[in-house]
């Protein structure tokens, strides 16, 4: 009985010493915080995605209460509405952006098309290192004829931390879902070829680009896949609005010229440009 | 007790399928593509356009910076195009193509098979006349040649190490070459050793081939009145002692440190085809435009070593060999089958620094199902440089960087003998190799801050 | 030139070696051993063997497809390999739901659990026999004579040369006490009681070698083991050779030998290098002479390798392979 009588009293003067040890090195080692950074922080998604710049959410906010300006600060994965309640709590002017979206600039679908004919991008040889964009574009131009174009290793995919793009089985391609992108931009980091573009949502997720980043000409480019835009030149022309420019053989669509009266797209001989949003034609 | 390198090393089936084949001169292409940049460093500028004549050894192209390197013409003919094509990886690269016209050769080249032993130049002029030829490594590193000779301010070279290790299992160019060229090797290495003022030479070569060592050392004894100073060195048989480092430790026991260089322990290592080509250059002229290329594989109906011209497409050189025998998918490697790249346009040319190409097909070609890591750390038994395999290559993937810095990621010479040991098939080299690139550009781009 | 190109980073060959092979490789090395078992303790002890095994497969299998809905791994033979070793550290007496039991731990807690072949940190083999042990001490620690014995001699039975020795020494019995119940001839062949797979001293040893050979293990970490074992013990049978064993009778008895070269060598719950390795080996060396010794069990090698795996990734941390290079770059610097 006295065994366990002491047991219990030496347990608990331990407890109790530790706990008046913890309570006055508490009080040393004490680091004063402007409390309205854990406001600010709780405001804030928390997916720690790092798409604002800062390593996390309580880098952000630690930024957001400490400058005066804030209006280069923000966080695209909670968007306006978050933006907006964070400066009103702060009191400093709100910064405001256009939504963005990830945008897979490459069509050259691997896979039969729906009609059974061949691929409109054929591949040419095999790879048959480890799975990986990153280490397929160190070895060689790809498996395809085209030296620009998704490698379709999923290194996008892997990357994404909103599930926000996946691999198409059937074409070989990633495809973005809107509603999920966040356009925090990591995967326009870690595609090696560069194919992924964060671009203006656009009214209503409506969106004409270019799905081709292929820069050889004409000839070579068809030549290695049928949706390449092969540098012609007459979406350029058929453009009202001076928003398509044309360099080293390739098109490309400015997001804030775009009025998006769809010409270009109509216009295109290879299907090289896309519109997204549209609802079904009816008037063509 | 045969030499060797202490630590680490594999033994992968030597598969030496064309080490009795003798050097077969290999006819003319109707046209060559040479591409600007052979070589480690800043890509040659080219010094012809399209439409102008050239002759066999004529310069084409100039060094375009300190590490870079000159390129000839490797035939006569038209210059067709100056443009962009891809090379064996089908990435595009600047290049000359030239229409074969016959097969003239600039007047000052001295095409007699005569042995010229003797030499009065000084070793600058030495030094100046290699860098004219254009020379680089031609084990594949594709170093220029004038570069590594040329010690920087402060260091002095004390020892040549000629690499006639051929450690790459199926190639056998070094091989041919020792034994058909033997005497040119030596005094081609004796102008090296006067180009760097150094005293000991060695030509360091691995015990399965006793015919080259032999050869040398019956050559070494004809001409010894030219050529002393030079010790054979046999050692044992282990993969990769054709790298650098590991070559000086095994011939002289110094340690090349972590990130410096071998002139760094006094030493210099100079491959036997560069040996070769040094004496061509020196003694009669020659600029390197051609090379012997193995041609080798299973697939290949009889492996080969060509005399090819510098530019001549790698299909040809197949062709040559009696075409590929294997339905399905092939591996067409451009080097040995641990260093070497695998090509994907095989109509890429032979360069300065293709010692050979390796066909091979079904089980030999693919790779194996990864399958979990045992921790087996049969990786780190086999790496020559001391690393952790499997856990740099864990951290590249996760792309942990400062972790892969500190596992000193950079130090590994991409042998590929982790990779070729692992039991579950882990594509271990994929990605420290990736992970090195991307170090270094950090630590690059820290040093310019 | 028809032909589909293949591409892949270098290297383009591979050693011929894989995961199934090793663990093959293991699985033959444990034979002599099971046949001498097998002729000592008679039939059961296959029967006991036969039921671990296809029970840790079953389990493996089962989690893989069910819980995990993954790809199934049973192929490359890990999980039979497992399962004979659990085996071989059992009594042959003990009943077969009990192996299953033990098998279930080994697979689903100890292996599963942290992601399967290769992230487990503790032996899988070693978790079942512990956990069992401390379960189930009764039927773990019968040695019952077995009914018919293919040798025909019945030396194999009662208490285990270690119990005995720790009894007669506690009694106020000498060294000599316990020799004279033992022969010498018997330790190294096998006839003795034990768990069953760790009582023939020289199958194991020839199946050591045979690792060894194959190069399926290095020798750091069995000579550590063995090694500190014979000069600990060694050290004390000086100091007072009348009350401490000599080096030989720990080497010869318990899992001394079962443990340095087949558990202790397990790849993912033993160190990454070479002189992680040493310092592993004499870490369970020195536990384990100590449980011996002083601890409440007179065996102590499967404590000493669990709790030395404990200590894997810290010495994984700390314990770096040389680096070519290295100290030099010290030298200079």
């Amino acid at each position: 009985m006295s065994v366990l009588l002491y047991t219990i009293l030496s347990l608990c003067i331990l407890g109790i010493v530790l706990a008046v040890l913890l309570y006055f090195v508490a009080q040393k080692f004490r680091v004063d915080e402007d409390p309205r950074i854990d406001t600010v922080e709780g405001m804030l998604p928390g997916a720690n995605c790092g798409a604002c710049g800062y390593p996390g959410c309580r880098g952000m906010a630690d930024a957001l209460v400490i400058q005066t300006d804030i209006s280069a600060l923000y966080c695209p994965v909670g968007g306006a509405t978050t933006m907006k309640a964070v400066s009103e709590f702060l009191g400093k002017a709100a910064p405001e952006r256009e939504p963005e979206v990830a945008v897979v600039r490459c069509a050259g679908s691997c896979g039969l098309r729906a009609d059974g004919s061949g691929p409109v991008r054929a591949r040419r040889n095999i790879f048959d290192g480890a799975r990986s964009c990153a280490v397929e574009a160190a070895t060689y131009s790809g498996e395809t004829g085209c030296s620009f174009g998704c490698l379709g290793q999923g290194d996008c995919v892997s990357v994404c931390e909103f599930d926000a793009i996946r691999m198409n089985p059937a074409t070989g391609l990633p495809e973005v879902d809107d509603e999920r992108c966040t356009a925090c931009a990591k995967c326009v980091k870690a595609c090696p070829k560069s194919v992924i573009e964060l671009r203006r949502k656009g009214p209503k997720s409506r969106r004409v680009y270019v799905s081709c980043i292929n820069k050889d000409k004409g000839g070579p480019a068809r030549k290695a896949c049928d949706a390449a835009c092969i540098g012609c030149g007459k979406c350029v022309k058929v453009c009202a609005f001076e928003a398509i420019s044309l360099e080293n053989n390739l098109a490309y669509i400015d997001p804030v010229k775009c009025r998006l009266c769809r010409k270009c797209v109509a216009e295109c001989p290879t299907g090289a440009i896309i519109e997204v949003g549209f609802p079904a034609k009816k008037e063509i | 007790m045969l030499k060797s390198f202490p630590k680490g090393g594999i033994h992968p089936p030597e598969n030496k399928l064309s080490a009795g084949a003798a050097i077969v001169t290999l006819p003319l292409p109707a046209q060559v593509v040479v591409p600007l940049s052979q070589h480690l460093g800043a890509p040659a500028v080219a010094e012809v356009a399209k439409g102008d004549k050239v002759v066999a050894g004529q310069q084409i192209a100039k060094p375009g910076g300190f590490v870079s390197a000159t390129v000839h013409s490797p035939v006569s003919g038209t210059v067709t195009a100056v443009d962009a094509l891809p090379n064996g990886s089908g990435i595009k690269t600047p290049s000359v193509t030239i229409a074969v016209e016959g097969d003239d050769w600039a007047p000052e080249i001295d095409r007699t098979p005569n042995l010229i032993p003797e030499c009065r130049l000084t070793g600058s002029e030495v030094v100046t006349k290699i860098a004219a030829a254009g020379i680089v490594g031609m084990g594949g590193a594709t170093f220029p040649t004038q570069v590594k000779l040329s010690p920087p301010p402060g260091k002095k070279a004390e020892i040549l190490i000629i690499n006639g290790v051929e450690c790459e299992p199926y190639l056998t160019s070094d091989h041919r070459v020792m034994l058909e060229r033997g005497a040119e090797v030596l005094v081609g290495t004796t102008l090296l050793a006067r180009a760097l003022g150094v005293e000991k030479t060695y030509i360091g070569i691995e015990n399965n081939k006793p015919d080259a060592i032999e050869n040398l050392r019956l050559v070494s004894a004809e001409l010894s009145r030219h050529v002393a100073g030079i010790e054979i060195v046999p050692l044992k048989v282990q993969y990769p002692q054709g790298g650098e480092k590991q070559l000086i430790k095994a011939v002289t026991g110094r340690e090349v440190p972590s990130c410096a260089l071998p002139i760094d322990v006094g030493c210099v290592v100079q491959n036997v085809g560069t040996a070769l080509a040094v004496y061509e250059a020196v003694q009669k002229n020659k600029p390197l435009i051609e090379r012997v290329v193995t041609v080798t594989g299973k697939s290949i109906a009889t492996p080969s070593n060509f005399l090819a011209r510098i530019g001549t497409p790698v299909s040809a050189l197949i062709e040559a060999a009696g075409g590929i025998r294997a339905e399905g998918p092939v591996k067409i490697i451009g080097g040995g089958p641990m260093m070497g790249r695998a090509m994907s346009n095989p109509d890429a040319p032979v360069t300065k620094g293709t010692s050979g190409i390796l066909v091979v097909d079904g089980k030999d070609a693919a790779r194996c199902t990864e399958s979990d890591c045992i921790k087996c750390a049969a990786c780190t038994t086999v790496c020559p440089m001391g690393l952790e395999p499997w856990l740099l290559s864990r951290l590249a993937q996760k792309q942990m960087w400062d972790e892969a810095e500190a596992g000193v990621i950079v130090d590994c010479i991409e042998c590929g003998s982790c990779a070729y040991t692992c039991p579950a098939r882990i594509p271990l080299l994929d990605w420290i190799r990736l992970g090195k690139t991307e170090v270094n550009k950090i630590i690059r781009a820290r040093l310019n801050r | 030139m028809d032909n589909k190109l293949i591409i892949a980073p270098s290297p383009h060959v591979f050693a011929p070696r894989d995961t199934t092979r090793i663990m093959g490789d293991v699985l033959l090395a444990l034979l002599p051993a099971l046949a001498v078992s097998a002729w000592v303790f008679g039939w059961g002890v296959l029967a006991v063997t036969i039921i671990s095994a296809s029970s840790c497969v079953v389990f493996e299998w089962l989690i893989q497809k069910f819980l995990l809905k993954g790809p199934a791994t049973v192929g490359n033979l890990s999980a039979v390999v497992t399962g004979v070793l659990l085996a071989f550290n059992l009594p042959p007496t003990i009943p077969l739901w009990l192996v299953m039991l033990g098998a279930f731990v080994a697979i689903a807690v100890a292996k599963m659990t942290f992601g399967g072949l290769g992230r487990n940190p503790f032996n899988p083999a070693l978790v079942g026999r512990v956990f069992l042990l401390i379960a189930y001490p009764v039927q773990m620690t019968t040695f019952a004579p077995l009914t018919a014995t293919l040798s025909g001699i019945d030396a194999a039975t009662g208490a285990t040369p270690l119990a005995l020795a720790k009894g007669i020494l506690k009694d106020g019995g000498s060294v000599s006490d316990v020799m004279a119940q033992l022969n010498i001839t018997d330790l190294v062949v096998g006839f003795k009681s034990g768990s069953f797979g760790e009582v023939a001293a020289a199958a194991l040893l020839l199946g050591g070698l045979f690792l060894l050979v194959r190069k399926v293990i290095s020798w750091h970490v069995p000579v550590a083991v063995l090694g500190t074992m014979a000069v600990f013990s060694a050290i004390l049978w000086f100091v007072a050779p009348a009350s401490y064993m000599p080096p030989m009778f720990h080497l010869l008895t318990g899992g001394a030998l079962l443990g340095a070269l087949f558990m202790a060598t397990d790849y993912s719950t033993s160190p990454m290098t070479h002189k992680g390795g040493i310092i592993f080996g004499v870490g369970i060396g020195l536990l384990t002479i100590i449980i011996r010794l002083w601890g409440a069990y007179p065996e102590g090698m499967s404590f000493a390798i669990l709790i030395m795996n404990a200590a894997v990734p810290l010495i994984d941390k700390y314990v770096k392979p040389s680096r070519f290079g290295a100290a030099k770059r010290r030298a200079q610097a």
